[in-house]
Order: C-alpha cells, then sequence, then structure tokens
C-alpha cells in the first residue's frame, strides 16, 4: 500500500460526482501510476470524461479526495488552479484551438501564460511542431488544417510545456483511422519521456492493440477487475 | 506586458466599430465634461475680476469740515476686510466726470458750483463671501452721521454667484454622470468583447494561464480606449474653444472677458479621468465575468 502510494501520481479515494440527482461518478477509488498508460474505457456517458474533468479541475467533486502528484484537489485555492493545469496537458476530441491564432500561437500560449521567455518559447514551439511533424504548418490557421492535423496541433501544446501528466479525452474520437493511429503514437512517444498518459475512449480496438491497462466505467461506476 | 499590448491591439482591430463606439462614447462625455470644466473656470476668472474692482462709494454730508476728513478715513481704515481707502474730493470727482463726458462741456460750463460731494473709495478684500461682507460693512457705515448716501452697485453679484454656485453644482453632477455613463458603456463593449472570445479564455484557463494574465489584455484596451477618447475629448474641446474665442475677440467682450483654455493641471485630470474610466469599465466587467 505504502509503495503503492509512493508510485502513484494520481490517486482517487471514494470520488463521486453528481448533477442534480444524476451520479456521473460513484465511489471511484483509483490509483494512476508514474509514468502509466492507461486507458479508461466505457460507453458514451459512463463518466469517463467527467473523471477526466476532475483531475485538472474543469469540475469539482461532489464527494471524496483527488491527490494529484501530492496536491489535493478538494482543498486547491483558485489561484493555484492555473499551477496544477500547467503540470497537465489536455488533449480534447474537439481540439479546442483558438481558431484566429496560427498553429505557432496556440502552441505558444501554455508557455506565455506560464511566463517563459520569449527566445525559449520560439525554440520549444518549433522543435515540438517538428515532433508532431506540423512545422511546415507553423502559420496556418486551424480552420484550414483537417481534423487530425489540429488534434496533432492540440497533441503539441499539450506537451510543449513538459506536463507531468497527458489527459487525452477521446483523442482519436473525431479522426480516420490513419490519424488516430498518427496522434496514438505520438501520445506513447510522449509516455516514453517519462510522462504519464491517460486515455479516455470508447475504441475498444485500439485498446486491445495497445495492451496498456485499462479501466472500465459503466454508469459512474469502476467495473472490476481491471484488466492489464 | 508587450505580449499583452500585442493581444490588445490586436482585440481593439478584431473589434473596430465596437472600440470605435466606446471611443466616441468617452470623448463625448470627456467635451462635456472639460467643456463645463472649462465654462467654470472661465466665469471664476471673470468674477474674480469683478471682486477685484469691487468698491463701496462713501458719499459725504457737504457739512463735514475738511479737518474730520483724516479721522474719517482712519475710521474707514480700522473697519473689517478693508483693503484700501481711497478719497475722492468734489472737485476730483468733477474734472473726472469732465474727461468722462467730453461731449457735454457747455452743461458744465452753466454749473455755479461744484453738486458733487466729497466721498471715499473703499476697496473690500476680495474673497468668496465679499458680498457679506460688503453688506456687513455698509451696514457699519450708514451709523456714521457724515455718511449722506452709501453705493455700491454691483449687489446683483451677489445673487449671480448663488446661480453660479448651483450651476456649477449641477455641472459637477452632470459631469459624474457622464463620466458614469461612459464607465458602464465601457463595461458593457469589454463584456462583449469576453462573450465573443469566451471559447478563447475557456482555452487559456485550460492551458493553465492565471487570471492575470487574462486579463492584462482587456486591461491595456480598456486604458487605450480611455486615453483615446479623452484625448479626442480634449482635442475637439480645444478645438471649439479656438473657434469660439476667435469669434470672441472680434466683439467687445475681449476687453472685459479674457478667456483662456483649461490649465495643464486640468487637462492632464480630465485625461487620466478618462482613462481611469477605460479601467474602471474594463474592472466592473471582468469581475463580473472571471468570478463565473
Amino acid at each position: 500500500m505504502e509503495n503503492e502510494a509512493k508510485n502513484s501520481i494520481i490517486r482517487l479515494f471514494h470520488v463521486s460526482k453528481r448533477y442534480g440527482t444524476k451520479n456521473a461518478l460513484l465511489d471511484v477509488t483509483l490509483d494512476v501510476y508514474k509514468n502509466e498508460f492507461l486507458f479508461i474505457s466505457g460507453p458514451s456517458g459512463a463518466g469517463k470524461s467527467t473523471l477526466l474533468k476532475l483531475l485538472f479541475l474543469g469540475e469539482t467533486v461532489t464527494e471524496g479526495q483527488i491527490l494529484v502528484d501530492g496536491m489535493n484537489l478538494s482543498r486547491i485555492s483558485r489561484s493555484r488552479v492555473p499551477f496544477l493545469r500547467r503540470r497537465i496537458g489536455i488533449v480534447f476530441q474537439d481540439y479546442k484551438l483558438i481558431p484566429t491564432k496560427s498553429v505557432y500561437e496556440n502552441v505558444a500560449l501554455v508557455l506565455e501564460a506560464a511566463g517563459v521567455k520569449r527566445r525559449i518559447v520560439t525554440k520549444k514551439v518549433k522543435s515540438v511542431l517538428r515532433t508532431v511533424g506540423m512545422e511546415d504548418r507553423i502559420d496556418s490557421l486551424p480552420p484550414s488544417l483537417s481534423g487530425g492535423e489540429q488534434q496533432r496541433v492540440a497533441v503539441a501544446r499539450a506537451v510543449v510545456g513538459d506536463p507531468m501528466i497527458i489527459l487525452a479525452d477521446e483523442p482519436t474520437g473525431s479522426l480516420d483511422a490513419e490519424s488516430a493511429r498518427i496522434i496514438l503514437d505520438l501520445l506513447k512517444a510522449f509516455h516514453e519521456r517519462d510522462t504519464t498518459v491517460i486515455v479516455a475512449t470508447h475504441d475498444t480496438q485500439l485498446i486491445r492493440k495497445e495492451g496498456a491497462r485499462t479501466i472500465y466505467l459503466d454508469q459512474g461506476q469502476l467495473q472490476t477487475p481491471t484488466i492489464s | 506586458m508587450a505580449g499583452a499590448y500585442k493581444r490588445a491591439i490586436r482585440d481593439i482591430l478584431d473589434n473596430r466599430f465596437l472600440n470605435a463606439v466606446t471611443v466616441i462614447t468617452i470623448a463625448l462625455s470627456i467635451l462635456i465634461v472639460s467643456a463645463f470644466a472649462l465654462l467654470f473656470i472661465n466665469v471664476n476668472d471673470l468674477m474674480h475680476s469683478w471682486r477685484d474692482s469691487l468698491r463701496v462709494m462713501v458719499y459725504l454730508k457737504s457739512d463735514v469740515a475738511v479737518a474730520e476728513l483724516s479721522d474719517v478715513e482712519q475710521k474707514i481704515r480700522l473697519m473689517p476686510n478693508i483693503k484700501a481707502v481711497h478719497f475722492v474730493s468734489k472737485e476730483d470727482a468733477l474734472a473726472q466726470l469732465k474727461s468722462q463726458m467730453p461731449g457735454q462741456a457747455s452743461l458744465f460750463q452753466n454749473l455755479k458750483e461744484n453738486p458733487l460731494p466729497d466721498a471715499f473709495e473703499i476697496r473690500v478684500q476680495p474673497d468668496a463671501d465679499v458680498n457679506q461682507k460688503i453688506t456687513y460693512l455698509v451696514g457699519e457705515l450708514k451709523r456714521f452721521p457724515w455718511v449722506e448716501q452709501i453705493e455700491y452697485g454691483q449687489r446683483w453679484l451677489g445673487k449671480f454667484t448663488n446661480i453660479f454656485n448651483l450651476f456649477r453644482i449641477s455641472g459637477y453632477a452632470a459631469g459624474c454622470l457622464f463620466l458614469m455613463a461612459a464607465v458602464f458603456i465601457v463595461a458593457n463593449t469589454i463584456r462583449l468583447v469576453i462573450y465573443a472570445r469566451r471559447d478563447e479564455v475557456e482555452i487559456m484557463r485550460l492551458v493553465g494561464a492565471a487570471d492575470n494574465f487574462i486579463k492584462a489584455p482587456f486591461y491595456v484596451e480598456g486604458v487605450i480606449q480611455g486615453a483615446l477618447g479623452g484625448f479626442i475629448g480634449l482635442a475637439v474641446c480645444l478645438g471649439l474653444f479656438f473657434f469660439i474665442s476667435s469669434k470672441m475677440d472680434q466683439g467687445l467682450t475681449a476687453e472685459i472677458l479674457q478667456v483662456r483654455f483649461l490649465p495643464v493641471w486640468v487637462w492632464l485630470a480630465v485625461w487620466f479621468a478618462s482613462i481611469t474610466v477605460g479601467w474602471l469599465g474594463c474592472f466592473i466587467s471582468l469581475k463580473q465575468y472571471l468570478k463565473n
């Protein structure tokens, strides 16, 4: 148990989330380990996205406690939330890129918000865009890119700040098979750089192919046993 | 900060119409406020010059002996709030009258004796309650047996002062109301800009941007709006001032009324108020928006 706690980067203790009378999550207890690649699976409405939102304080728990890298999210002050989010890179199914800003500006925003010097911002953004293969689209606006390209930019934005954790909510949900493979390969590549990656997906084929630890949620409840 | 400035400029260019309306509204408010200030300052100057020239004429009875005059003058000098006392003999008064009416020489030649009385011209310390002082002084002077008549032609000044003070208070109130209206218009503009950019703000928050990082460009935008609106308002006021004063110069008013533009400290204060309007409007809308 002690060893488990030592290796855990995320810990959930009896976490529940209710919207009105509906339980989105019910009594979830879970450990996510450092440098782990974890899939959260389950049907639509099972609570996968809610679980991820609780981790970056997009939502707050109704009951229970969550620790992220030793920080108790129930006790974190509003002014500390940005610092939590700088340790987490988030990839959304709908990319959430700013349409009026260029690829470069979208990615640079993370570092600028963290107060990183301009010279370093330029260097890091170019480097990460090279890694995701979007170097030649640096000045393009997101609406001019394909879905796969936009998601690659979103991945670049998620990793540019060297986060400890990457949360990806249905990152391949809107993509064709080839683009989905590229995105997953990128996430795996960043995972190999000592980053914990949590991917919420209902794509069982994808999970089977990767063979990483997977937890299943159904109607907000964690299904046992978890499969490795 | 350079980034915030850049983002603010981009926002202004992206929302040109909205920003133009806000800047014009601030400019109009500042124009009204500065026009009021201009009016007050010049009317105030005029009243000061009137107060400075305010005098009380004390006409003496004809039976006052020359030997008594210095004693009378001394008594007047000892009264409170006296600035200067000047004796005008009846001979001096007649000479002055003749010089003021050169076309009526024949009228004066027919005079067998000087009909004018000796008089003292008294000037009172000019300050805000000069009218009360004069009323008091006149009351005191009337008790002396050697006083024939007392004249002070500007009795109306008291009434005018009261009207002006009322007008000044109404002006301040109207100025404050205009500035408040400008604050709410700026607040509304910023709110509309934030609303138009709510997705962007949300994304900024998700990637770890602190509130200050998100707020900074909006504040810069509000301050630019305020500074620009203030500058335009003051420039228009200056233009109108030159236009009106150039027309006035051609008339007699130039000698009576020396109009001047706002002193530097006033237009700096008005400009600062304008910038504050922009900042405050921003503060109100951001406070409401970001607490959600």
